[in-house]
């Protein structure tokens, strides 16, 4: 049976019923989830709300208990492979091998993606993350800062048309947490979509085309950017999730 | 095909460059195996008698558990920093995972293995060259990186991994000790091909069962 949607959808990103347990406790409740091509989500929720856990099914690391993920048309169950080619995940954990320089690391990942012409792609997006003069560093000498830009190019080298960023400045001191937004802003240039989680609401709303509030494994809130003000935001987080009760 | 290979050797040469900077793996696998070695050495002497009757399994107890440091440490790296979910992002299917990182716990373990024979072949006044005793290296070594790349990564998600690889490794693996014990037996003793033919045959088949096996259910032991 194909249980692809039709390619027509301007769809980037579909859940329906999404539920994820480990053993007794059930991370996620009951997803849906609809983001348009080039749109820009952005996950609010307290710790333990169930962020990381949807971004890590809808980047094919977990699979859920029930329910389904679409991503450009695709049931991520069946061609999980096809699909790793257009997404890309950022965390607070960067993925890099710390004894390997960042282009040694740029260059393993280029090499699993099939990324073509990957020298001077690497050139590219290190250029771009402003990490020329560390490119022959290793990683483990790097700052935490510099260590995010380097993850930042290494999740788009491959340039995937989905990009999930799971809390990517935790961790950041305030100048590089400035710098990764910075760099994430311009990734949000319409050309891409992505799905960011966050527990900085100002920050959040900054990059995001809508907003969601995710409580209990539940999304209790949703929301165009646009129909909310920066000033309200505060309030209406705080009565949908447990901060607020 | 070639993008499968490619990536495989991405994987193993990622490995190689980490473990060159780093020499964990070798330096630890290294010192146990000789420590085994020399005490084993000191113990028994190296009188013929004694040779033939305990120098097979001092060779393979060495490598064995020298072996299980080394593969202990497998995934290990993948699980610092959470690299493991940066490899399971990559396109291409877990099967290719399982052998790229075989293949980097093959080399580890044959460099240590080839490091380690002469020695113990010295220490038990043997002669060096036995270009028998390699090929049972070289099977033997491939059936416990098999099995043990498989378990190194079950067990790297458990709280007490250092002891979870031994206890889920050792008990699979008996079959390839006992034949490279016997089939190392003969070929010390300086016995004929034929002495250790069945065991070799024993080792080959065991070799593919394990990778054949192991790359099967590789998908579900890293899935979440």
């Amino acid at each position: 049976m194909n249980k692809d949607i039709p390619a027509s959808s301007t769809r980037a990103i579909e859940a329906r019923g999404l539920e994820k347990s480990f053993g007794e406790h059930r991370a996620l409740r009951g997803i849906d989830l609809k983001v348009n091509q080039n749109e820009s989500l952005v996950i609010f929720g307290p710790n333990g709300a169930g962020k990381t856990t949807l971004l890590k099914i809808m980047s094919t690391l977990v699979k859920p208990s029930a329910g389904s993920v679409w991503l450009d048309g695709i049931d991520i169950r069946d061609k999980s492979v096809q699909i790793r080619h257009k997404i890309s995940l950022v965390s607070h954990q960067t993925f890099l091998y710390d004894n390997l320089t960042v282009f040694e690391n740029l260059k393993f990942y280029g090499k699993m993606y099939d990324v073509a012409d990957l020298e001077q792609r690497i050139r590219e997006v290190i250029a771009w993350v402003q990490l020329e003069s560390r490119l022959h560093d290793r990683v483990g000498t790097l700052s935490r800062g510099l260590q995010q830009r380097a993850s930042i190019a290494r999740a788009v080298l491959h340039n995937p048309s989905i990009l999930f960023l799971d809390e990517p400045d935790v961790g950041l001191d305030p100048h590089a947490s400035v710098m990764v937004r910075d760099i994430l802003g311009s990734i949000n240039s319409g050309s891409r979509t992505v799905v960011m989680t966050t527990h900085n609401l100002e920050r959040g709303l900054e990059l995001g085309d809508s907003i969601v509030i995710l409580d209990r494994g539940k999304i209790v809130y949703q929301s165009p950017r646009n129909a909310i003000s920066e000033a309200n935001f505060r309030q209406i987080y705080d009565r949908y999730t447990e901060t607020g009760r | 095909m070639n993008k499968t290979f490619t990536k495989i050797f991405a994987i193993f040469w990622k490995d190689m460059l980490t473990e060159l900077r780093t020499k964990e793996i070798i330096v630890s696998v290294l010192v146990f195996a000789l420590l085994v070695l020399v005490v084993f050495g000191f113990t028994f002497g190296a009188g013929l008698e004694i040779t033939e009757m305990v120098a097979p399994g001092i060779l393979w107890v060495a490598l064995t558990f020298g072996g299980v440091i080394g593969l202990n440490r497998i995934f290990a790296v993948e699980k610092e920093n959470s690299r493991l979910e940066g490899l399971m992002l990559c396109p291409v299917d877990r099967a290719v995972i399982y052998w790229g990182k075989l293949a980097g716990s093959f080399t580890f373990m044959l460099a240590v293995a080839f490091v380690i024979t002469p020695i113990f072949l010295a220490l038990f006044n043997l002669p060096v060259f036995l270009p028998r005793l390699a090929l049972i290296i070289i099977l033997a070594t491939l059936g416990f990186a098999a099995v043990g790349t498989l378990f190194s990564a079950l067990a790297v998600n458990t709280r007490a991994r250092d002891i979870m690889l031994p206890v889920l490794f050792l008990p699979v693996v008996v079959p390839v000790i006992v034949s490279a014990v016997k089939a190392t037996g003969p070929v010390l003793a300086g016995g004929p091909w034929g002495d250790m033919l069945t065991w070799l045959q024993i080792l080959i088949a065991f070799d593919i069962i394990y990778l054949v096996a192991a790359t099967l259910v590789f998908e579900f032991v890293v899935e979440e």
